[in-house]
Formats: C-alpha cells, sequence, structure tokens
C-alpha cells in the first residue's frame, strides 16, 4: 500500500514523472523530491510491502509474485538477426515498487577505474564494440560512497588490494561469515588469491525504522520482511514519500512517452489497474525502466517526428545488450555448512578482475563469490549432482545428505558490448495489453564464453583444494535468459554513437533523461545494481542543476 | 499445523525485536497481519475432502508421490500430505494441467491393466510393479539444469510424470504456509530448520572461525 502524502491530477504538470521504481527510480524519486521538485513515479508493478512478503517459494519464485510474469508479459528470443524469434520466457525483472532491488542478492560492488576506460587501455576487440565511459572512476566515486551511506551497504574498506580508492569506509562492518565463505577463504588463500568480506547492500546493524539481517535464508528472489535488504522500496522511496512531494502510483503500465510538436516530451501514458489510459503530464521525464523495459518504451513511443523511436536517431537504442558472463560451480562437503542459513555471499575475490590477455588471450575479467543461494524447492529442483537419481530412495537420499553440505562458487564477469545483442518489438507477439512484446536478440561474444570457462576452471580448482568430497558443473553454454539488462541505451558524448550525454538527458530530447542498467558503456564484472544507483545518485545531481539553471524546460 | 505459523510468527517477533520498538511501533499491525494470513493459510488448506481428483485418482497421484519420495525412517511424501497440496494446487496456480493429470492417469491405468492384469489402478500395484511402471514413463524427464545460468522453471509442464514430479517436490518442501510439507516433513528430511531466524555460527565449517583479520594473519604465518 502507498504510503505516498500528496497525490497529483494527471492534469498537473508536475516537474518530473518517473518512469519505474527500481534501483534507479527510488534513488532519482528520493533525490530530486528531496530537492525540492514534484514527482510522480509510474511503476507498473504493485506496491508490495513487508506484510505482502512471504516464503512461499511457489508464489515468490515459481509464480513471479516480484517478478514480470511471461503470461501476461511474454517475451521472445533469438540468436541472430536473420533469425525468427520464437516465445520464450528470456528476461526476468522486478515488477513491483523497488523493482529487481527486492529480490536481489544484494552483492555490491563497485566499478573500478578499468572498466571506465578499458577500450584505451586494451584496445579493439575484434566483433565488439567496446569504447570508453565519457565520464571516470573519479566522477561517480563520490556517488559510490552516497549509495553504501544512505542506501546501506555493509563491508570491510581495504580489505581487498584490487579495489579501487574510495573517500570513506563502509558505514557498517561485514555481515557475519557462512561455512561457504570459510571454505572459499581458506582455499583461495592458499591458491595465492586474496579472498575478502563480500560487500552486501544488507545491514549488518540495524538502522532508524530498519532491522539488521536476521539470518531467516529466504533472500536470493524473495522480499525482507525486516528490512534488512536495502532495497530501493527499504532505503529510498520512504524517503521520497515523506517529502511530501513524491506520490508513487502503482500498477501503471507506461507504454508511450507523449511529444508535442516541437519535439519536447509532455508526459507518459500508461495503462492503470483496470486497463484504462492516462496521460500523467510533466515538464521532464525521466526513464529508469530498466535495460529492457526503458528501450523498449523508446520504440513503442515513435511518432511521425521520431519515426525510429523516440530518442533513437543513432539507432542503438536497444543495442549492445549485456547481461554478464558467468559460471556456477557446485560442491558438498562431509560435515554439515548449513549454509541456507543467512544471506547469498559472504566472501568473494577480485584477483581476475582485469585479465592479461597478452598471457591468457582474454578480454575483460571477473570476481567470484561463495554462495549459497538456494531455497528448499529451488535446490531440489537445480543442485543436487548430475547422477543423482531423479526419484525414489536415492533421490531422497541426495536432498537428505546434500542440503546442508553444498556450496556454490559462482563466477561473474565481462559481457563485450556486441551491436547485434539486442532488445527490440517483437513484430508478431503481444502482451496482455495489446502491445508488442519485447524481443531478446542474443549470442554471446566468444571471448566471453572463454572467460566463463576459464574462471570456471579456477573455480573447480578452489574446490579441489577445499577438499571438496564432490564438485560438479554445467558446460558452459550460450546464454539465453538475462537479469544483468545492461547497455541498452549507451552513454556518449556523441549524439550519432550514443543515446544519452553525462548528464543522462537523451542526445535528441532536451527534457528526457534515461538512467538505470541501459546507461552503463561496459558491463563491468558483474553486480550492476550498486552502479546503477551510483549513477541515479550522481544524474539526480546533473537533473536537478539543469532544471534550477533553467535549462530543462 | 500450528507449527507452521508460530515459527513465522516466531520469525516476524524476533525479527520486530532486533530492530528496536521505533520499529516495532511502526511495524506492528502488518507484522500482525503477515502472521495471521501465515496462519490462516495454513489451517485453510487442510481440506477436508479432495476438490479436483477422484478419491481413485487422489489415491494414484499419492502413490506417485510417495514412489518419488518414498517413506523409510524418515517421512516422504504421504507424510507431508503431497497429494492434498496437488488437488488444491490444481484447483489454483497448476489448473492448467488439470488435463495433463486426467490424460496421464488414464494412460497409466491402462498401461498398468495392460502389464498386470487383474490390477485396476497404478495405486493397487505393488512396490516393484509401481517402480516399473514409473520407469516405463519416466524415461524422458528431463535432467534440470544445473550449469550455467539458473533460471526459475515454469510450473507448468506437459509431460505427465515430469508435472507431478515437480509438484511432489513443491508439495514436500514449500513452506507450510503455502499448503504442503505437512509438520515440516519435508524440511526434516533436508535439515532445514523451521525457525526463520539464525544466528552464527550456522555450520560446522565456520564455528572456529576466527574473524577475518586473525584468519589473514594465520595465513600469513604458514
Amino acid at each position: 500500500m502507498s504510503q505516498s502524502r500528496v497525490s497529483y491530477k494527471t492534469s498537473d504538470e508536475v516537474d518530473f514523472v518517473i518512469i519505474g521504481s527500481g534501483a534507479a527510480g527510488g534513488v532519482m524519486a528520493k533525490e530530486l523530491s528531496t530537492n525540492g521538485f514534484r514527482v510522480v513515479v509510474l511503476e507498473q508493478g504493485p506496491y508490495l510491502t513487508e506484510a505482502d512478503f512471504s516464503h512461499n517459494e511457489i508464489d515468490v519464485v515459481f509464480n513471479h509474485q516480484l517478478t514480470n510474469n511471461p503470461k501476461f508479459q511474454p517475451t521472445t528470443f533469438r540468436k541472430a538477426e536473420q533469425d525468427k524469434a520464437q516465445k520464450q520466457y528470456s528476461v526476468m525483472y522486478g515488477r513491483c515498487v523497488g523493482g529487481s532491488s527486492v529480490h536481489f542478492t544484494a552483492n555490491f560492488w563497485r566499478l573500478h577505474e578499468i572498466d571506465f576506460l578499458e577500450r584505451t587501455k586494451v584496445g579493439d576487440v575484434p566483433g565488439a564494440s567496446l569504447v570508453d565511459w565519457p565520464i571516470r572512476y573519479e566522477d561517480l566515486e563520490p556517488y559510490y560512497t552516497k549509495v553504501e551511506w544512505e542506501c546501506g551497504v555493509s563491508g570491510l574498506a581495504g580489505a581487498s588490494p584490487f579495489d579501487p580508492p574510495r573517500s570513506k569506509p563502509y558505514p557498517m562492518p561485514p555481515l557475519p561469515v557462512k561455512g561457504s565463505g570459510v571454505i572459499f577463504e581458506r582455499a583461495a588463500k592458499k591458491l595465492g588469491y586474496h579472498p575478502f568480506p563480500a560487500p552486501m547492500a544488507i545491514l549488518s546493524q540495524p538502522r532508524p525504522g530498519r532491522s539488521a539481517c536476521v539470518n531467516c535464508g529466504f533472500c536470493l528472489g524473495f522480499g525482507c520482511e525486516v528490512k534488512a535488504k536495502s532495497t530501493a522500496l527499504s532505503a529510498m522511496i520512504p524517503l521520497a514519500e515523506a517529502t511530501g512531494r513524491c506520490e508513487i502510483r502503482s500498477n501503471c503500465y507506461v507504454y508511450r512517452i507523449e511529444t508535442d510538436k516541437t519535439g519536447r516530451a509532455v508526459g507518459a501514458v500508461y495503462f492503470d489497474a483496470k486497463k484504462n489510459s492516462h496521460l500523467q503530464k510533466a515538464k521532464a521525464v525521466v526513464v529508469c525502466a530498466n535495460g529492457a523495459e526503458t528501450p523498449r518504451l523508446l520504440l513503442l513511443s515513435k511518432s511521425a517526428q521520431f519515426p525510429n523511436g523516440l530518442a533513437n536517431s543513432s539507432g542503438l537504442v536497444g543495442k549492445y545488450l549485456m547481461p554478464n558472463s558467468g559460471a556456477i560451480v557446485f560442491a558438498t562437503f562431509d560435515e554439515p555448512l548449513n549454509d541456507y542459513k543467512g544471506f547469498a555471499v559472504s566472501r568473494i575475490f577480485h584477483d581476475f578482475y582485469e585479465m592479461d590477455v597478452k598471457k591468457t588471450g582474454i578480454y575483460g575479467g571477473g570476481g567470484l563469490d561463495a554462495r549459497f543461494d538456494l531455497t528448499p524447492i529451488t535446490f531440489a529442483l537445480g543442485a543436487l549432482p548430475p547422477d543423482t537419481p531423479k526419484w525414489g530412495s536415492g533421490f531422497k537420499k541426495a536432498l537428505n545428505q546434500n542440503f546442508t553440505r553444498t556450496m556454490e562458487i559462482f563466477c561473474h564477469g565481462t559481457s563485450l558490448a556486441v551491436e547485434t545483442n539486442s532488445f527490440s518489438l517483437d513484430p508478431d507477439v503481444k502482451d496482455a495489453w495489446g502491445l508488442p512484446a519485447l524481443r531478446m536478440t542474443f549470442r554471446d561474444h566468444p571471448n566471453d564464453l572463454k572467460l566463463s570457462e576459464w574462471m570456471k576452471n579456477r573455480a573447480l580448482e578452489i574446490l579441489d583444494a577445499a577438499g571438496a568430497k564432490a564438485k560438479w558443473s554445467g558446460p558452459i553454454q550460450e546464454q539465453q535468459f538475462a537479469v544483468h539488462l545492461l547497455g541498452t541505451c549507451r552513454m556518449g558524448n556523441d549524439s550519432k554513437t550514443a543515446v544519452i550525454n553525462t548528464d543522462h538527458r537523451a542526445h535528441d530530447v532536451k527534457n528526457l533523461f534515461l538512467c538505470d542498467g541501459s546507461s552503463m558503456v561496459t558491463s563491468g564484472r558483474g553486480q550492476p545494481t550498486m552502479t546503477i544507483q551510483a549513477l541515479a545518485f550522481r544524474a539526480a545531481d546533473r537533473i536537478t542543476a539543469l532544471a534550477k539553471r533553467g535549462e530543462i524546460g | 499445523m500450528s507449527g507452521a505459523s508460530t515459527g513465522r510468527r516466531e520469525f516476524l517477533l524476533r525479527a520486530g525485536g532486533s530492530a528496536g520498538l521505533a520499529w516495532l511501533g511502526a511495524q506492528w499491525p502488518s507484522i500482525v497481519a503477515a502472521a495471521e494470513h501465515a496462519h490462516q493459510a495454513v489451517k485453510s488448506t487442510t481440506p477436508v475432502k479432495f476438490q479436483v481428483l477422484t478419491p481413485a485418482q487422489a489415491r494414484d497421484v499419492e502413490a506417485i508421490a510417495a514412489q518419488i519420495i518414498p517413506t523409510d525412517d524418515l517421512p516422504g511424501a504421504r507424510e507431508a500430505g503431497v497429494v492434498y497440496f496437488i488437488d488444491q494446487a490444481l484447483k489454483t496456480f497448476a489448473s492448467d494441467t488439470v488435463a495433463t493429470y486426467q490424460k496421464g492417469l488414464a494412460e497409466l491405468n491402462s498401461l498398468t491393466t495392460s502389464n498386470y492384469p487383474g490390477v485396476k489402478q497404478f495405486a493397487d500395484a505393488n512396490n516393484a510393479q509401481q517402480q516399473a511402471l514409473l520407469h516405463e514413463i519416466s524415461d524422458e524427464v528431463k535432467s534440470h539444469d544445473v550449469g550455467g545460468r539458473r533460471r526459475p522453471q515454469t510450473a507448468a509442464s506437459n509431460d505427465f510424470f515430469q508435472t507431478v514430479w515437480q509438484h511432489t517436490i513443491f508439495g514436500f518442501l514449500v513452506d507450510p504456509s503455502g499448503g504442503g510439507n505437512r509438520e515440516f516433513a519435508g524440511w526434516k528430511v533436508i535439515g532445514r530448520d523451521p525457525e526463520h531466524s539464525f544466528a552464527p555460527p550456522f555450520g560446522f565449517y565456520d564455528k572456529d572461525y576466527p574473524g577475518w583479520q586473525k584468519a589473514m594473519e594465520a595465513e600469513e604465518k604458514k
């Protein structure tokens, strides 16, 4: 239920309409309303709170309580542009107030300096469109710090020799170590790596109105009932609403950004819960709908003046999709870890953050984390050794032995930007509102598969060194499913090669701003939410300055 | 079935307690609401009679579930009330699989009668016969995705055995507020403590952990 203290009429021309209330939209709502602006946030999903969250895996995970439901919003997939896309559940994102931050793992890694200028450092990569960011790590550092302190991130500054410089320590100590973390730490150290306590957007100490983590064990995929997870919902939205200037309007599915004859955005058109259409008028529009829905909305907003979609004179809206690469390795041990208790990740390392291209022939890099992110049902369906009988007493015995003794090492890595990897509008398939479905076209750059394979083998070595009783992993395959939705409206100074400028303003539309995973120029090494929120804090500063100078109007 | 709601209520209360009074004051009504909701859910999913399955079909479904997760010195699908969970599922979120069940059960029973003349339905077959029959229809059960990125599997499937298999796991392991896992039978088998609030150390490997700094120093010395 909304706690909004204000509600605007759709005919009120508010200062900003923000589309999406997730990691970026939540920050944007809080910052812009705090700065004195009148804000309406339109969220396509429901406004759920702690009382609505549960540990019922069927409702939450399998019936999509917190995420887009492919039954009503089908997606399609194809590997190459010449193929016909087939209906396939290929994209998952948060669809509720707070967006994907409600159900995320809460791994909060900053980008490193290299992520912003990798092209300069490694040169051209054949088959990829690798470019430098128009901003640098130093530009974003103050905002990373802001995220850590304002949202609440636990961690230990200086614990990793690979960490980029920081202006302030974390606001609170790391979460407790888990069995998976101890096992990983000891083995990684033995092999000469530098494991350290994972920075996590989960409170290790209570904050006003929010509990510290109680280690309930239903974390990834679930909403936090005690507000320990630092989501947009727990950390940002309440502050936005408390200003009395921000209305969170849920169950509002925006399908068009309206423009006038001068090419200026005039507001957002949406279906309400009863599928009635409304236009919320605003002086400026900020789209924070995620790296899939933001480009889709721009493509849906085409007009005589913008025949290829809004803000798409470059033709790059929806392109350069980067979902991050990776691999999962499982292992069992002799004694119980009981790793189902607590949050997912307690130890990571970044020794592979910058791969040595000359030595390995692999670009980019990655990080490894030790985790257990499974709940009883997802465990039984997906985490038993491959030779386990599928039913009967052998199956039961494996359930009995393994649930408390299993851990994972999750490898996260670079996705190189490839122009043909994209989100676009499916020409045939429609959603339950009659709108063109989201179509994903994707084939991993060969480098990213190589990187995943390489990291997987390092993870297996670590588990060997740890004395695992058994270890296994599936083959590295081309990905057909994305949760990190990055790069699809990239930032850049040149309107021919980028969709937004460094103020997050669309090159083509003066009062339209885009900020979410779509803004990213490179993929980082996984864990994009921290960066998405830092970008949002920075963008809100830039937008505020423009508005106060009268340069948006 | 009070165990489930007690565990959950305790979780919520403890969680509130650890955050201090301000949090409790603000959240009290919703905490109570959530706990009560869970309590009601557990109560209301203890059915008096089957709603979708006929009694004969229910016997077959229960027998299949009991083959998937048999009873030994630990409880199995039968004790977890999986068949009641499935019947409820067929009325609600899995209603699109009713036809799969109807057709699948009919086919399984003709297979039963043809393989074992005189045996009327699957549930009446003996243990060895039931296992042979299930092997015959389950050859196509696909191994799930253990590598690469996991993706949540959709609840619906066209394959009868695959569908019952998944629903059995759902009913055996779901938090009891979801209508299965009676008396935490499933969690007893996997070793999941029904509490929803834990303090470290969690297990064997972290119990003597000296803290990160000390652990690093100890490693340096080696």
